[in-house]
């Protein structure tokens, strides 16, 4: 197949090079361009997977329905965070929070997280993406701890910890995998290939499959940050900048949960193997009952933002677990509307807490008198978040629960119960966040909107309606899901 | 396959998990890395073997990379970053040596029992390799929850790792060990210069719940 041009090569390329150029270039505004510009080809690339032939699967890499949907949702938010970030690191500049030096290996790390992302959407060797994830955890870590306050770095290496815990976890259960299909598919790499995998995955030992899927559930799931193994999640939400906090939220978490979907599509070819679906449902409810209730202590506005995160991870994989047509669909939705939303509210709280100063609750007050564009982008997102009709994250979340309800209709409840727990924390921190007694400074902020309030767009438009086109590839996928 | 090389196979797994025993008991930093040395050689030789009995030449890379770099560099490096910034010589730890020895015996033979149990039809060398390889990896994490000080967390996580490179070298011929294991010894360098570049001297938790208040930015 000769194509004029390789788009996943591009993908994987741009940032490389990217990222060798930001290590090079001194000034920062330059520097800030020039990762912009770089995360706006990556998407171009991205999206020219919709329309150019797509190559055949090889050893390494892959692209199918299922992937190209996280590729695109990846780097667009890149794109987007890119453009909020440079207006924001442009500020902590001014404030001498961070130092030239500093901003330059915050956009190389930037470049090369966004690479070992893409990369493990696109690998299609359960060896290699490993290696993907661990080189995106390894970026995020440094740049949550680029502060080098006492916070961010207890965070970061809490991070670190956890994360290399998590992440060996995950490589035994490769090492599993591989052992349950050496004796099917025979020594070398192709028993590592996924597509190679799916195929004779149902002659596999379905003892060690069993196996390998708890401790590759465990490792990433840590990753994903379902509870009882989020610990690292809050922490690094909160300390490290907050781009990271948007990127970590909206697209590292995603990476995580689609190594997770990709091993259980495994399992599930596998007749004889445990059903998967209980054992990601189970963690998913108990990652948010235990968030919605932790949502009521916080103090910190980055980590009520982070415990939220977690508990629509739960919702997520609760939905993939439940699987279905339906459950997979919503499950799918969820996780676009999350990842746009959430990332437009960090944007938003971004600017909120370099103009306050602060990240504390109660010192940010009447947000939407002080400064109504931050205030009502902060006020439409929580109310996206918390999963008021008409936006996006309604619908999805409706889904998720009407599916349950026909269903399993005992699971119906806890579901219901969480949502309305968080719904209730949610609604009571925005009351007095955006309009209470006005608090703090009142300086105007030079804010860029314009990547907060398109990812809102896109969310209030999706909770209205949905392109057929769109609808038809997520039934398409899901289905796939199984 | 005869049975000596089985047997020498079996003799430096066993040994790699006698030596993440010893590790447990060590109450002073210079021993514990002393025993992680110990523990980097044996996996060295271990994965040698391997390679010789696999006729796979590339595994000899990953014992080399064992030897050089975590018997010799690693251990060399926290001597001389404990000295340097002055961390406490005693480890303190959150359980008894009593307790955590008897902790280990129930982990060891519980990843035994699961998997001799779920590998029957695998090569008998793998699979003793993999039992004793989860096994290498869970004395790991006990390592890492029992003791409260960075360094033999570090230490405790290094070990984990040796577990994680015995199963990959006993899985024969799994593609890309060697990148794997250079992969985690990036990871490894950066935890140590971590260490030593933020001064981290004692793990952050603490019993002190106004402290952990504190630090986490929930104090009211």
């Amino acid at each position: 197949m000769t194509a004029p041009f390789d788009a996943v090569a591009a993908i994987l390329l741009i940032p490389v090079g990217a990222a060798a150029l930001l290590a090079a270039l001194p000034n920062y505004k330059m520097s800030a361009g020039l990762n912009v510009a770089a995360s706006f080809l990556t998407l171009l690339a991205a999206l020219s997977l919709f329309i150019t032939d797509r190559p055949q699967p090889g050893q390494y890499l892959l692209v199918d329905d299922l992937n190209i949907v996280f590729i695109v949702l990846n780097t667009f938010v890149g794109f987007t965070t890119s453009v909020f970030s440079a207006s924001y690191i442009a500020h902590e500049l001014d404030t001498g929070r961070l130092t030239a030096p500093n901003l330059r290996f915050y956009h190389a790390m930037y470049q090369i997280m966004m690479l070992g992302m893409n990369l493990a959407f696109v690998s299609n060797n359960i060896g290699l993406m490993w290696v993907a994830v661990e080189l995106a955890t390894l970026t995020t870590v440094l740049m949550v701890g680029i502060y080098r306050t006492h916070e961010a770095l207890e965070a970061a290496w809490k991070y670190f910890i956890l994360g290399s815990v998590g992440i060996a976890l995950a490589l035994f259960g490769t090492i599993l995998v591989y052992m349950a299909a050496q004796p099917v598919v025979g020594e070398g790499t192709n028993a590592m290939v996924w597509t190679v995998l799916i195929e004779q995955a149902a002659r596999f030992d379905p003892a060690l499959l069993n196996v390998a899927f708890v401790f590759l559930l465990l490792g990433y799931g840590t990753k994903v940050g379902l509870a009882p193994l989020h610990a690292w999640l809050p922490d690094a939400h909160a300390e490290g900048p907050t781009p990271i906090s948007a990127v970590l939220s909206g697209l590292l978490l995603n990476v995580a949960l689609y190594a997770v979907l990709r091993f259980k599509l495994l399992l599930a070819a596998s007749p004889e193997a445990i059903a998967p679906g209980p054992l990601m449902v189970a963690m998913g409810l108990t990652s948010l009952i235990f968030a919605a209730f932790m949502l009521y202590r916080r103090r910190d506005i980055k980590r009520l933002f982070a415990y939220s995160s977690i508990e629509h991870m739960g919702i997520i994989v609760f939905a993939f677990g439940m699987g279905g047509p339906l459950a997979n669909f919503a499950g799918l939705l969820h996780m676009v509307m999350h990842s746009l939303t959430k990332s437009a509210i960090f944007f938003a709280v971004g600017h909120i807490a370099q103009v306050k100063g602060t990240q504390k609750i109660a010192d940010i007050r009447g947000l939407t008198e002080t400064h109504p564009g931050l205030g009502w982008a902060l006020v439409i997102g929580v109310v996206a978040i918390a999963g008021l009709p008409p936006l996006g994250i309604f619908m999805s979340e409706f889904l998720v629960v009407s599916s349950t309800f026909a269903r399993q209709p005992l699971l119906a409840i806890p579901l219901v119960f969480g949502l309305l727990l968080a719904f209730g924390a949610l609604l009571l921190r925005l009351t007095g966040v955006a309009f209470g007694e006005p608090r703090g400074s009142t300086a105007p902020v030079e804010a860029s909107y314009v990547p907060m309030y398109s990812h809102l767009a896109l969310v209030f438009g999706a909770g209205i309606y949905l392109p057929a086109s769109l609808v038809t590839w997520f039934q398409h996928v899901a289905d796939i899901l199984g | 396959m005869n049975g000596l090389t089985f047997d020498i196979a079996h003799l430096l797994a066993g040994g790699l998990v006698l030596v993440s025993f010893m590790m447990l008991y060590q109450d002073r930093l210079f021993a514990l890395i002393n025993v992680f040395a110990l523990h980097a050689v044996v996996l060295a030789l271990s994965v040698a073997w391997q390679a010789y009995v696999q006729d796979a030449h590339h595994l000899y890379v990953t014992a080399a990379i064992a030897l050089i770099f975590k018997a010799i560099v690693i251990p060399v490096g926290l001597h001389r970053i404990i000295q340097r910034i002055g961390i406490h010589r005693d480890i303190e730890t959150a359980v008894g040596i009593g307790p955590t020895m008897l902790a280990g015996i129930g982990l060891v033979a519980l990843s035994m029992v699961l998997m001799l149990r779920v590998t029957p039809e695998a090569d008998p060398l793998a699979r003793e390799d993999l039992a004793f390889a989860l096994s290498i990896i869970l004395l790991g994490l006990l390592v890492m929850v029992t003791r409260r000080n960075a360094v033999s967390q570090v230490v405790g996580f290094m070990s984990l790792e040796n577990g994680l490179v015995l199963a990959a070298t006993g899985a024969k011929g799994m593609p890309l060990v060697v990148e794997i294991s250079v992969a985690f010894s990036i990871l490894i360098a950066f935890i140590v210069i971590g260490v030593f570049l933020f001064r981290i001297r004692e793990r952050f938790d603490s019993v002190d719940v106004g402290a952990l208040d504190d630090y986490r930015g929930e104090r009211r």
